[in-house]
């Protein structure tokens, strides 16, 4: 079949779906894991129930996490509609109201996909979409990734159509005009890299896909991979084409199986249609793609050291130069991108280099994707241009703080970048200005901290990652961040020096200089820059034995509010899982500190209505007369 | 329990699979993993034998990578995700709890083989902090409380097929 021929099959399939009634479920990971396939079953049992065939379509994620289960109905000449933490419960009454019947239950629904003017909320007008600008998450949510019908019908692969009518030093050409970084974290021009693999004389040549996500906090690529994988394999084509590799490889971190599965299902599906193989789409081009399952390693990220798993070794980096595209896979060359950086390939193909480069600032073009979670409201995904706010981000975008908490720091980077305060949250978004602020673009995850977060421990557990996951092959790395974590672990048990934040100074500079790779070489990063913006919390530490947030173990006790005690009530001694509370009924209840592992379950069960049980930091607040003292905070 | 017979014909199954190239050893240990629940020694040498590699070479890249174990997990493997997100909302109270209520540490097999405690680094389910996994169903938004709840109905079944097998074997 010519591309033309597939492209209207598709359309027409499309086409005919919309003329139906159709109920769309988000079942990404995240979708999941917030209880969509039940929501499929409570669909499928009902629709039987009450003898309607509606077809349910599995779509990956719809970027609203906050919302999910997400589940949309579309029919014919009426408005989507897009129900929020949908429940099995609630699935009787949308099969009955909007299935069966002309009842939107609008009282359920997040909002609708077509603007009525009416009253309902119409979700392109959400004030976070004010901000975004969804070009590699725009079909995300939308479409079946386990489709490629719907990937073809939404324009997908028209860009790897053009690509094989221009010759590849053209596709480089607007690769370079469009200015695309690498997505994965280090912002390398990505023309660079396939104008280097192109001249090389080496073959064969290899494409990989680095899927390696592994910074905690961090899930971008899983969900371009679970809602639309086409856009990738499109963009390693292209990049096959360009390079004159024949073989590519996506590397996908063992975490996710779904994401293994929905690529693996993509994959079968493109080969079908002549988009893999050996005469794609009818041309000479041969291309295959395999799956390399990680098992398991963060140092996996780094380019050497994901072409050792490949290979099936050891994933240990070597030094650079040379670089994969010289010396890679096999010690051929060999082009490594992000996930992203080859899904906004067929987009820059398709609407030209010129396009994607009008979006952004002078130094960073396009979109940047970020993962927001932590203690923001609106947790999911954003898709923004370059150059927005960190604070548009978070308020405009992440609808703020949760519970009206104080923000204490966001943290940007995972392991590999740093917290940036308050004050620093008007700076825009772009690989630049964060490296100068000491944090990084990274691979995008964005975490949220508040109040309640304590900085020294947010360090400590950045820390406590990279020392797990140095692969040991430079000493700086696999002691030298050991060592910065014992200072640490000291200062958050109250056993920490003063002179102990000099030293940790020192250490960082040692542990960058003497690592080879950017594990190593942003390890000390968290250390650093909450060093430098948060110092005021390590003296209260180490002074005071105070952890502002009251989060280190060793420096809070819990205490149960005397005149607050209800005493009748026994929540908290029925649910303390070690036996540390007494008191008999209609005694006051007390901790046996001793007993206490500080688990929170009695503040977490007591009643809101009495709100007796606190944290306390210092623990020599405990015994200290004043008990009224305004470090006591729930 | 699999008989030694049954874990070499498996080996032997898995291995008819596969060419003897390098780039395979870290597959071959997956599959391994995934119909043995686990990579028993004689497994490491015999994919050893097959690749023509030395068995510390695949006892180095076993050990390397946190996915691979040598000892059988329990029947409902327990995983608590410690990523950023679960950690800054209390992940590590959550491990704490389990380890509390299945009394066995991480990386550990209860004696009665029912459940194994692991931690990860994250599971990409941010929003859902903090979580955990139990035989592949994601528990959301944990607290320490709600740990022995959602702990219940694997216990019951647990305690349930045992009791059927006693009954068996009497």
């Amino acid at each position: 079949m010519t591309f033309e021929e597939i492209k209207n099959k598709a359309k027409a399939e499309w086409e005919a779906l919309q003329k139906g009634s159709y109920i769309v479920v988000g079942t990404a990971t995240c979708g999941r894991a917030a209880g969509a396939l039940d929501v499929i079953d409570a669909f499928n049992k009902e629709l039987t129930r009450q003898g309607l065939k509606v077809p349910i379509i599995q779509v990956g994620c719809l970027e609203l996490c906050y919302a999910d289960p997400l589940v949309t109905i579309s029919k014919p000449d009426s408005l989507r509609v897009v129900y929020h933490n949908v429940t099995p419960e609630i699935v009787p009454r949308l099969v009955e109201g909007y299935v069966a019947s002309d009842d939107p239950c609008l009282e359920l629904a997040l909002g609708t996909l077509e603007g009525e003017g009416g009253e309902t909320v119409y979700i392109p007008e959400l004030p976070r979409f004010e901000h975004e600008l969804r070009l590699i998450l725009g079909r995300c949510g939308y479409i079946d990734p386990e489709n490629i019908s719907h990937y073809v019908a939404n324009g997908g692969y028209s860009g790897l159509d053009k690509a094989l009518k221009m010759s590849p030093e053209k596709i480089i050409g607007e690769l370079k005009k469009s200015g695309l970084r690498g997505r994965g974290g280090a912002g390398f021009p990505t023309y660079q890299k396939w104008e280097l693999c192109r001249k090389a004389k080496n073959t064969p040549k290899y494409v990989i896909c680095n899927a390696d996500e592994g910074d905690p906090g961090a899930f971008m690529d899983r969900v371009v991979l679970e809602s639309d994988p086409h856009q990738v394999i499109e963009g390693m084509i292209i990049a096959g084409y360009a390079i004159g590799a024949e073989q590519g490889y996506v590397y996908i971190r063992a975490e996710y199986p779904l994401a293994i599965e929905r690529v693996q299902i993509a994959l079968k599906q493109a080969e079908e249609l002549g988009f893999l193989g050996d005469n794609i789409l009818g041309s000479d081009l041969e291309f295959h793609i395999e799956i390399a399952a990680g098992a398991g390693a963060f140092i996996s990220g780094e380019e050497t050291a994901l072409i050792a798993a490949v290979e099936g070794r050891m994933s240990t980096p070597r030094p650079r130069p040379p670089y994969p595209p010289e010396l890679g896979l096999w010690n051929k060359p060999t082009l490594l991108n992000n996930v992203k950086t080859f899904a906004y390939v067929p987009l820059i193909i398709g609407r030209g280099g010129d396009w994607f480069a009008s979006i952004g600032t002078e130094g960073s073009k396009g979109t940047a994707v970020f993962t927001l979670a932590g203690k923001v409201a609106d947790s999911g995904l954003a898709e923004v241009p370059m150059g927005t706010t960190l604070r548009e981000l978070i308020y405009d975008i992440g609808g703020g703080i949760t519970k009206d908490k104080e923000f204490k720091a966001v943290q940007i980077g995972g392991p590999s970048g740093g917290c940036l305060p308050e004050n620093l949250l008007d700076i825009p978004i772009d690989y630049d200005s964060l490296r100068e602020a000491g944090s990084m673009m990274g691979s995008g995850g964005m975490i949220v901290m508040d109040e309640d977060n304590c900085m020294v421990d947010a360090a400590r557990f950045f820390l406590d990652f990279s020392t797990k996951e140095s692969c040991g092959k430079c000493t700086m790395c696999r002691l030298g961040t050991l060592q910065m974590l014992h200072m640490l672990e000291d200062i958050t048990a109250g056993r920490g020096k003063i002179s102990d934040i000099d030293l940790l100074l020192a250490l960082a500079e040692d542990v960058k200089i003497g690592s080879l790779c950017g594990l190593g070489k942003t390890a000390p990063n968290p250390v650093l820059t909450t060093l430098r913006y948060f110092r005021d919390e390590y003296e209260a530490h180490v002074l005071e034995k105070y952890c502002p947030a009251r989060v280190c173990p060793e420096l809070t006790v819990y205490y149960i509010l005397p005149d607050k005690c209800d005493r009748a009530c026994e929540h908290c001694i029925l649910t303390c899982p070690t036996e540390a509370i007494k008191g008999e009924k209609g005694e006051v209840k007390i901790i046996d500190q001793e007993k206490c592992s500080k688990c929170g379950t009695c503040l977490e069960v007591c009643p809101p209505e009495y709100n007796a049980v606190v944290k306390l930091s210092p623990v020599s607040l405990l015994t200290s007369a004043s008990l009224s003292g305004k470090r006591a905070g729930k | 329990m699999i008989t030694e017979e049954q874990t070499s014909q498996v080996i032997a199954e898995i291995l008819s699979h596969y060419r003897k190239e390098g780039k395979n050893l870290i597959p071959l240990l997956q599959e391994v993993q995934t119909r043995l629940g686990y990579l028993p020694k004689e497994a490491l040498q015999e994919i050893a034998d097959f690749l023509e590699m030395s068995a510390v070479e695949v006892w180095g890249v076993a050990t390397f990578y946190n996915q691979f174990r040598f000892v059988p997990l329990g029947k409902y493997h327990t995983v608590v995700c410690m990523g950023t997100a679960c950690h800054l909302a209390g992940g590590r109270l959550i491990l704490e709890a389990l380890e509390r209520e299945l009394d066995i540490k991480v990386g550990e097999t209860a004696e009665d083989g029912n459940f194994s405690l692991e931690r990860v680094a994250c599971i990409g389910c941010c929003m859902l902090a903090p979580v955990i996994v139990i035989k592949d169903r994601i528990h959301p938004k944990m607290t320490p409380f709600k740990v022995e709840e959602a702990l219940i109905p694997y216990r019951e079944e647990g305690q349930k097929e045992s009791k059927v097998k006693g009954k068996k074997s009497k």
